[in-house]
């Protein structure tokens, strides 16, 4: 207002100083309890970073201890800095976001490319290890070995009183090493400096943990291992396996058969023959090529595939069908006790929907199962076992748990189309009929276009109600893979990595994957839809 | 038209007729405009709510299989309910707090890293912003579900070194559902928080709030019934989310209903048919009493997350 030439500077000035006084503000309005709570949290996200740190580094996993290191420095200078507002709010999300949301799906990629599963499922060296103790045989003459069993850490050693009087240490994957400083009692180590000595009640109370234990009598696992079968001594055991490490084979003492990698991720015999467990290795596409070749499985592939996408749109199609009858049914004010038929047409949609598979599982069991028994009279249909029966089956259990929520939806849709339009409608001489193809239905689809493409998205992986209503069933029993006639990709999957001895990890995510890109094809045309839908109103 | 009335004019004497004539036209016509909506309404209700009154009637019937649950209310005795708390085997009482617990905590938890990733979006600029934006509707398309197996290797991976958070163990189900937090729910609330006009925000930061406070005593408090809805759909979905569930919780004590129940019914299906109901009419209880005390909220939400 004032023109004098000296408030020319003013806001240049004015400015700097309000900038101060907003950050003063700022820092002075956040309140102690605010800092107080910000402090509270950083120390315990730095505690359990230290804490992770100090585990990480003793079992010697760097990699993921520099991450630890890293994403710790990144959080304290984020909250510890001026600004960086947005960081501050965004990271606690994205940390979790990223590890089990992002990084597991391109985990899932990887494993799609291993051999990973049973039998599969750890390095070379772990499974030469293994394959050398799960043969181990003790020695017929075995010398005994004095024992005392030592706690350090909460890590179990054993210390060793040879036949010759020496003493040396040892534990899990750590060789016998020489001592010269143990507490002697009668010629036998009984102590050692910075280790508990374990007493009998100890032992007792662990025995399965120290029967488990075999110590490597030195570098070369050939040598054998020291295992103890009471906790006092110890005996000598060797594999009948041997592993010639140069050379990368095992050989069967007994047998004299040769053993060799040959790159499949287990040791082979010139026969074929494979000695399990074997070890994770990379086979590239190996798991899509079976997908894709191997007729057992590709045969049911294909039929799960072309199931899920039938089930999925099916699924929709029959709940908003219904959803939107009952909506029109329902949308007029005339009626009475409108109110009460909503709550009771709710439930389906409040109980818990797996729960709600496994009633419907029961009602229509065949022998016992409420609907073949009490409405059908003693008929035995086979809802849930026959190929066809159970498909429908699974179709009208969905419509029982989907049609409410299509309802509800759509009855709020269809109020909210302006009454002006059906007047000008049947102004124009239209008749209801009419009226609902040509005015409403177009306005409710573009407002309801969403919900049926995120709803055709769910059912797509609706785990819960294919395995808890037929477990997939009835079992194809001419695939390769554990498949049956209502299974969806998403329970088929399920199925191949953790149901039955066998699991197959790789080609799981193999199948993961294969969902992926059809969902990700989905995802662009639905986007591409809807906004088509859009521009039409 | 014009004719009717004249004959309705015409025929004064005719209408104590009319009058008597009139409940019978009206049934007529009440028949044709709303009586058969009762009809379907009749209909719809019977086949909504039966399986409902049929789980029920099974777990008022102890010792029941699957056979004797076919005659409905034929006793009325909650012996079930007793057995179902005293069944070594099956630690129902365990699973159910198990259940309310992970849901509880990871329900909060979403509520929480949503917001806060909710109010970055809406109310701050910066650079990324567009793009980060974009890849959480796309995250959102791939339910980590699809990942299951590489979650079951990162966690049995987890395990060998930190126990406590890697598989059979709670916090570790928590912090993978935790992970899907943000995909879900961001996009949701942050439709919701562009509502609330950012002159409020300006009113308090002009008057000395910082941004903390602004957030956490203002905004939360005009965004409570999204962050309701997002807590409420996060509960009911972890609640009875099966497949992550199941692979991590392994021992019977830390599992939660929905894989407790399951295999509860894969063992011993028909035979105690009247206990696994009785544990799914608990099961079912607050859930359903959430979702009948706050539908309105839920379907408002539900409308409004998928239109944006």
């Amino acid at each position: 207002m004032t023109t004098t030439p000296e408030t020319d500077p003013g806001p240049i000035r004015q400015s700097a100083r309000a900038k101060r006084a907003t950050r003063i503000a700022d820092a002075a309005a956040g309140g102690w309890k605010i800092v107080a709570v910000k402090i509270l949290g950083l120390g315990v996200v730095d505690a359990i970073a230290i804490y992770a740190l100090f585990v990480l580094v003793r079992s010697e996993s760097w990699l993921v201890a520099g991450l630890v290191v890293a994403v710790t420095l990144l959080v304290n200078w984020i909250y510890f800095s001026r600004g960086k507002l947005p960081a501050k709010y965004l990271t606690p999300g994205l940390i979790f976001l990223a590890i089990f949301q992002i990084f597991v799906l391109l985990y899932s990629g990887y494993i799609a490319f291993t051999n990973y599963g049973t039998g599969h499922n750890s390095t070379k060296a772990d499974a030469v290890n293994s394959l050398l103790l799960s043969s181990q045989n003790r020695v017929a003459d075995s010398p005994n070995y004095r024992l005392t069993v030592l706690e350090q850490l909460g890590e179990l050693s054993f210390l060793v009183t040879e036949p010759d009087g020496s003493v040396s240490i040892g534990g899990e994957e750590r060789p016998l090493k020489d001592v010269n400083n143990a507490q002697l009692e009668g010629g036998v180590a009984v102590g050692l400096d910075g280790y508990t000595t374990l007493g009998f009640q100890d032992i007792l109370g662990r025995q399965s943990a120290i029967a488990g234990i075999s110590v490597p009598l030195t570098d070369d696992p050939n040598d054998g291992m020291l295992r103890t079968p009471d906790g006092s001594s110890a005996f000598l055991y060797t594999s009948s396996l041997d592993y010639d490490e140069a050379a990368g084979t095992m050989r069967d003492k007994n047998s004299g058969i040769t053993y060799s990698d040959i790159g499949t991720g287990a040791f082979t015999a010139d026969n074929g023959q494979e000695l399990l467990p074997g070890w994770k290795i990379e086979v590239g596409l190996d798991n899509f090529v079976r997908a894709f070749t191997e007729e057992s499985i590709r045969g049911p592939l294909i039929s799960v595939t072309v199931w899920t996408f039938a089930f999925a749109f099916l699924s929709v199609f029959t709940t908003f069908a219904l959803g939107l009858f009952l909506a029109i049914v329902f949308n007029d004010k005339r009626m009475k006790s409108r109110k009460y038929y909503r709550i009771i047409m709710i439930l389906p949609y409040a109980f818990p929907g797996f729960l709600s598979a496994l009633v419907w599982a029961g009602m229509m069991n065949q022998e016992f199962g409420f609907i073949n028994t009490v409405l059908l009279g003693g008929a035995e249909v086979p809802w849930l076992t026959n190929e066809w029966l159970a498909k429908g089956s699974v179709l009208f259990v969905n419509l029982w748990l989907g049609f409410p929520y299509m309802f509800l939806v759509t009855t709020g849709a269809l109020q909210a189309i302006p009454e002006e339009l059906t007047e000008a409608a049947t102004v124009d001489g239209a008749k209801p009929w009419a009226i609902f193809r040509f005015v409403k239905l177009p306005l409710l689809l573009v407002s309801v276009a969403p919900l049926l493409i995120s709803s055709f998205a769910f059912n797509f992986n609706n785990f819960n109600l294919i395995y808890m209503l037929t477990n997939g069933g009835p079992r194809d029993v001419s695939a390769g893979v554990n498949v049956g006639a209502t299974d969806i990709l998403i329970s088929m999957v399920y199925k191949v990595a953790f149901v039955g001895a066998n699991r197959d990890y790789g080609l799981a995510s193999a199948f993961a994957i294969i969902i992926f890109i059809l969902v990700a094809g989905i995802a662009i045309i639905s986007f591409r839809r809807t906004k088509s839908l859009e521009e039409l109103n | 038209m014009t004719a009717t009335t004249q004959k309705n004019n015409a025929d004064v004497a005719v209408s104590p007729n009319a009058v008597v004539g009139h409940p019978r036209r009206s049934f007529k016509r009440w028949a044709r405009e709303t009586g058969w909506r009762h009809i379907i309404g009749v209909i719809m209700s019977i086949f909504a709510a039966f399986p409902l009154l049929y789980v029920f009637s099974a777990s008022l019937n102890p010792g029941g299989t699957l056979v004797t649950a076919n005659s409905l209310f034929s006793s009325f005795n909650f012996g079930s309910y007793v057995d179902l708390f005293n069944r070594p085997q099956q630690p129902y009482a365990a699973w159910f707090g198990n259940t309310l617990l992970i849901g509880g905590i990871s329900s909060l938890g979403t509520v929480f890293l949503g917001a806060l990733a909710a109010y970055a979006f809406s109310r701050m600029r910066f650079i990324g912003r567009r793009v980060g934006l974009l890849t959480l509707l796309l995250v959102q398309m791939f339910p980590q579900l699809l990942a299951v197996v590489a979650i079951f290797l990162l966690l049995s991976g987890i395990s060998e070194i930190f126990p406590a958070i890697g598989l059979n163990s709670q916090i570790g189900l928590i912090m993978v559902y935790l992970g899907g937090a943000l995909g879900v729910n961001t996009y949701l609330m942050y439709g919701f928080f562009n509502t609330v006009p950012s002159s409020i925000d300006e009113a308090a930061k002009i008057d000395g709030a910082g941004h903390a406070r602004i957030f956490f005593t203002i905004i939360l408090r005009l965004v409570a019934p999204i962050l309701a809805v997002v807590g409420l759909l996060s509960f009911v979905g972890t609640t009875s989310e099966f497949v992550i569930a199941s692979i991590v919780l392994i021992d019977p004590d830390k599992q939660t209903l929905a894989v407790g129940l399951y295999q509860f019914v894969s063992q011993e299906f028909s035979r105690n048919w009247s206990i696994f109901a009785a544990g799914a009419v608990l099961a079912a209880i607050p859930v359903m009493t959430l979702f009948l005390f706050l539908q309105k909220y839920i379907v408002g939400g539900l409308t409004a997350g998928s239109v944006k």
